[in-house]
C-alpha cells in the first residue's frame, strides 16, 4: 500500500472538497471494484463490451464516463443498466478517468479498473490484474509487451513504436525502473492510489498514461506489470495523427523532465521530516 | 518626431484611455486589468507630451536609437502580460475541468449495491 503521506498533497494546489461532502458509503462497498470505461463516441462497440464484461465479471460494478460524445454512447450504457457520468464537453481520457476516480472515491470503492470501451481489452484478464492488487500492488498495468509466452503481437507502427521507446527510456531514467508498456490503458488501482489520482491527474494526451505512471512511482506507490494480450480495435480510429503525435510526445517529455527535480525535492523533504 | 506626430499619438492614447474607462464603467473589464492598461496608457501619454524624456532615458541606458528604448519597454511589458495570461488561462482551464467532472458525477446514477447491502430508504416496500 502507498505511503499515507502521499495522500496529503497541499503543495499540489487547493483541491476543492467534493460536492458530496464527507463520504458515508456503505462499508460493504469498500470490498467492491469499479470498472471505469472512458468512452468517446463508442456507440458501435459499447453494448458488446458491456455485455462481455457483465458475462465474465458479473461481480464488478461498471461506470461509463461519456467524454462529450456526439452519438448515443450514453443511451447505450443506460439501456444496459450501467451508471453513466456524462461530461458536458470533451475533456480527454485523463479528465474522463479522473471523473471515474472521483466517482469511485465519493462512493467508497476499494479499488478500480480502467478498461477501454472500444473492445481492445479482454475482460477475462481482469482477474489477473485484481490478483496483483491483492498481492499488495497499488497500480497494476496490463502490459501488451510483457508476455513472451503468449506471443501477443500488437503492432503499433514505426513512428509510434519509436516514440514509445523514447518515453520508456525516459521513464526508466526518472523512476529507476523499466516498464515494458508505459502507455497501456488497461490498469487497476488500489484505494490509496484512487484517492491520490482523484485529487490530481494529468489530463493531456499521454499524461493519462506515462505521466500518471511516473507520478505513482515518485509518490512511492507500488507499481507492477501483468502481461495481457490485446485485440485489434473493433471500430473507430486511433485517436491521434502523426504530426500531433510528435507534438504530444515532445510535450510529455518536457512535462516529465521538468517535473522530476521538483518531485525529487519533495520526496527528500518528506524523508527528512519523518 | 514632428509636433503633428505627437498630437496623433497623444490623441490615440487619450482615446484608448477613454475606451478602457468606458469598459470599466460597463463592468466589462475587471478593475485589476483596467489599472494595468490605464497605467500603461498614462505612461505612453506622458511620453507623447514630453518626448525629451525618452531621449534622456535612452542616453542614460546607452541606447543610441530612442524609439528602441520604447520598443524594448513595450515588448518586455507585453511579454510579461502574455505570460500572465497563459498562467491565468491554465488556472481557469483546471477549474472548468473540475466543475465539469463534478457535474458529471452529480448527474450520474449512484452505484447499484451488491445483494446483501440494505437498499436505499425510498426503495423499501411500504407496509400497508
Amino acid at each position: 500500500m502507498g505511503p499515507p503521506d502521499a495522500l496529503v498533497r497541499e503543495e499540489a494546489g487547493p483541491l476543492p472538497a467534493s460536492v458530496f461532502g464527507p463520504a458515508r458509503p456503505p462499508p460493504a462497498r469498500a470490498a467492491r471494484t469499479l470498472v471505469i470505461l472512458p468512452a468517446l463516441n463508442e456507440e458501435a462497440c459499447l453494448r458488446a463490451v458491456l455485455r462481455e464484461l457483465a458475462l465474465s465479471c458479473p461481480q464488478l460494478d461498471v461506470l461509463v464516463v461519456d467524454d462529450g460524445s456526439t452519438d448515443g454512447t450514453a443511451d447505450v450504457a443506460r439501456a444496459e443498466g450501467v451508471p453513466v457520468a456524462v461530461l458536458p464537453f470533451n475533456l480527454g481520457v485523463g479528465g474522463a478517468l479522473q471523473t471515474g476516480f472521483r466517482y469511485a472515491v465519493a462512493h467508497g470503492y476499494g479499488r478500480a479498473i480502467q478498461f477501454d470501451a472500444d473492445g481492445q481489452h479482454d475482460p477475462t484478464q481482469v482477474p489477473a490484474l485484481l490478483a496483483a492488487l491483492d498481492e499488495g500492488a497499488d497500480l497494476v498495468i496490463g502490459s501488451r509487451f510483457a508476455a513472451p509466452d503468449t506471443g501477443s503481437q500488437y503492432d503499433v507502427g514505426r513512428l509510434r513504436g519509436g516514440a514509445m521507446g523514447v518515453l520508456r527510456l525516459t521513464v526508466r531514467f526518472l523512476s529507476g525502473r523499466s516498464f515494458s508498456d508505459t502507455s497501456s490503458g488497461f490498469r487497476a488501482f488500489s484505494a490509496p492510489l484512487l484517492a491520490f489520482y482523484a485529487a490530481d491527474y494529468p489530463n493531456e494526451y499521454l499524461g493519462d498514461t506515462v505521466e500518471a505512471l511516473l507520478l505513482a512511482c515518485q509518490a512511492g506507490f507500488r507499481v507492477v506489470e501483468v502481461p495481457v494480450s490485446m485485440r485489434v480495435r473493433a471500430a473507430g480510429t486511433p485517436s491521434t495523427q502523426n504530426l500531433r503525435l510528435i507534438y504530444h510526445y515532445l510535450r510529455a517529455l518536457l512535462s516529465l523532465l521538468s517535473r522530476a527535480p521538483i518531485r525529487r525535492r519533495e520526496r527528500a523533504l518528506r524523508n527528512t521530516t519523518r | 518626431m514632428s509636433t503633428g506626430g505627437h498630437v496623433l499619438i497623444f490623441s490615440l492614447t487619450l482615446f484608448s484611455l477613454l475606451f478602457i474607462v468606458r469598459m470599466v464603467r460597463r463592468n466589462q473589464l475587471p478593475s485589476r486589468y483596467a489599472l494595468l492598461w490605464l497605467s500603461i496608457g498614462v505612461v505612453i501619454g506622458f511620453l507623447a507630451i514630453f518626448p525629451r524624456v525618452l531621449d534622456r532615458v535612452s542616453n542614460w541606458l546607452g541606447i543610441a536609437y530612442a524609439p528602441g528604448t520604447f520598443f524594448l519597454g513595450a515588448i518586455t511589458m507585453l511579454f510579461l502580460i502574455v505570460v500572465h495570461f497563459s498562467w491565468e488561462l491554465a488556472r481557469l482551464d483546471a477549474r472548468t475541468r473540475l466543475l465539469a467532472e463534478e457535474l458529471a458525477i452529480l448527474r450520474a446514477d449512484p452505484p447499484r449495491d451488491a445483494p446483501g447491502v440494505a437498499p436505499a430508504e425510498e426503495d423499501q416496500p411500504v407496509d400497508h
